[in-house]
């Protein structure tokens, strides 16, 4: 863990926030705090007091990537006092167009000391905490017990689940948000926190309350496979240090018998916003919606009143979070003389030892569009799943669904994905629908996909 | 009673994709399923894989018969647990949204 001391005068780390209540609260800005927050503290309700919270606050960041970078700009602009990163990735290449508080001088850089650099360049006064590894359920409460609010900008459903399972046993109010492709979703938890196991009355939710169990992994896309837009999520990001300030400032995360003279508590329902962006058409009455979600539920696994869940357990291993979010596994297992690698396909077109054959590429267009092998035809694999299951239901034959060249040759057909699941599925569609002619046609799979091929045949293949 | 319900159905989160890449949809509903019961979020769930759905992995929406883990179910912009989720009997010109949970960042 790395830590410098931030020049916020007054706000000396974690000392500070345990018995700033009072001192920290009452003491004059200085002339360069005055100068730096002018413009937000004149905003109505935000005020020297607002200011002066988040000074003495302390927030965590968890992800420093396309959510943790916008958001870790806004919290870091607003002068909150102590701000924790927690990443285990580098900077990589293919990270800059969403995740902007890093650089290209700084790819390879490990991300939490990249945003770092770029925060104290833009607020020198903060002190900024380096946590240069993934959170796990070994460390994650001695790392959140250090900071008064947590946001959550991570990219995987275990450590989503984790987070607010520590959240929950620690009372720490969670900014939470998500976004793939086009889609972005923000939703604050477990604020005002409320002790485990208190079901009487309407308190917020935990991240279980609102998603019980998560997707089944074979429905779940990351941003790698399935693409983002830098925007969608960063609007996300903001969005998240919007409320993080909003619940900072005004001291919303207090349990209410603390503050009895303190701002008029927000106690409407949790709500989850919901961002959808369409490439062809502007934004519409649909892009944002606000969803009422219910409070906290009796019988969550976490927060509910016969809740079994401690730090203890956690820190053991119970609950398993890997299992419970089990890693993806094929769908589908081709014998493997239906299979051949990427470095024998190869070999064998070199040596002329392939017959004629037709090789089909089932990446979507916007994949195949970067390169593919030579000769190979783009059959988009959802788009030929559809028609497959239209011939299935409605009669007609392979005809109507393939190019004539692939139907009416005894050709050998290849088939090639982008990680080699979706084309072991497609061999089995396309023997369903007789293009094996009975055993006498070959269809094989490239095992690996196109991400073999660039392993094992071409290096320099621009595999996305 | 009429023999069917107008609704709205919107797609979000990427399920819109199993669903001829539209996101909003007009459905008339037959007001009862074929045992005679008022049509409820169950129903509606079934009949648009049977009717609706282009896509024909119809575990993307339902396992075991039910809306599958990981997808949200809002009747008129609320949670369907505040309305009492599968059993929830539709009404007419209600609005049912089917968003999936996001993990990415
Ligand atoms: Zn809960």
């Amino acid at each position: 863990m790395g830590q410098d001391t931030g020049n916020h005068n007054g706000a000396n780390g974690a000392s500070v926030a345990e018995n700033s209540a009072q001192d920290g609260l009452a003491r004059r800005l200085t002339e360069e705090e005055f100068d730096r927050y002018s413009r937000q503290m004149i905003v109505p309700g935000m005020g020297k007091q607002g200011q002066l919270r988040l000074i003495n606050s302390r927030v965590l960041i968890i992800g420093a990537g396309g959510l943790g970078c916008p958001a870790a700009q806004y919290i870091a602009g607003a002068g909150v006092g102590t701000i924790g990163i927690v990443d285990g990735d580098v900077v990589e290449m293919s990270n800059l167009h969403r995740q902007v508080g890093h650089a290209t001088s700084r790819i390879g850089m490990k991300k939490v000391d990249s945003l770092i650099s770029h925060l104290r360049g833009l607020n020198p006064l903060p002190t900024y905490i380096a946590h240069p590894f993934h959170l796990t359920p070994q460390n994650a409460a001695d790392i959140i017990s250090q900071y008064d609010l947590v946001m959550d900008c991570t990219d995987n459903p275990a450590t989503r689940y984790l987070i607010s399972d520590v959240c929950v046993l620690l009372c720490r109010p969670l900014v939470s948000a998500a976004s793939v492709q086009k889609s972005g979703q923000l939703i604050v938890l477990n604020c005002p926190p409320t002790p485990q196991g208190l079901v009487d009355g309407k308190y917020a939710p935990c991240y279980r309350c609102c998603f019980r169990k998560p997707p089944p992994p074979s429905s779940m896309v990351s941003c790698g496979e399935a693409g983002i837009m830098g925007p969608v999520v960063g609007m996300m990001g903001v969005a998240q240090a919007g409320e993080a300030i909003k619940i900072l400032a005004s001291a919303l995360h207090i349990p209410s018998q603390n503050t009895e003279n303190g701002p008029e508590r927000n106690l409407q329902q949790p709500t989850l916003l919901i961002y959808t962006y369409d490439l062809d058409s502007a934004v519409g009455p649909y892009s944002f919606r606000a969803l009422k979600m219910g409070g906290r539920k009796k019988n969550c696994f976490a927060c509910g009143e016969n809740s079994t869940l401690t730090l203890e357990g956690i820190k053991a291993g119970n609950p398993n979070y890997e299992q419970f979010c089990s890693i993806p596994t094929a769908s589908c297992n081709l014998p493997p003389e239906e299979r051949i690698t990427a470095a024998a396909y190869h070999a064998a077109k070199e040596k002329g030892e392939l017959p004629e054959h037709i090789l089909l590429d089932t990446r979507e267009k916007e994949h195949f569009s970067f390169g593919s092998i030579d000769g190979a035809v783009n059959l988009p694999f959802g788009k030929f799943l559809m028609k497959a299951a239209a011939v299935k239901r409605g009669g007609g034959s392979a005809r109507d669904i393939l190019p004539p060249e692939v139907v009416d040759t005894d050709a050998p057909i290849f088939v090639v994905c982008r990680r080699g699941l979706d084309s072991q599925e497609t061999v089995a569609k396309l023997k369903e629908l007789g293009l094996d002619k009975g055993g006498k046609r070959k269809i094989m799979d490239i095992a690996g996909g196109m991400k073999a091929w660039k392993e094992e045949v071409d290096p320099s293949f621009p595999f996305i | 009673m009429s023999d069917t319900i107008p609704i709205t159905v919107d797609f979000a989160g990427g399920l819109e994709k199993l669903f001829g890449d539209q996101r909003r949809h007009s459905v008339s509903l037959p007001a009862r399923d074929s045992n005679g019961r008022p049509a409820n979020v169950a129903f509606l769930a079934d009949y648009l894989c049977k009717n609706l759905m282009t896509d024909p992995r119809t575990d993307q929406l339902l396992e075991d018969k039910h809306i599958r883990p990981g997808i949200l179910v809002l009747i008129n912009d609320a949670d369907w647990e505040l309305e009492g989720e599968e059993a929830y009997e539709i009404q007419p010109n209600d609005n049912i949204l089917f968003v999936t949970t996001l993990h990415g960042g």
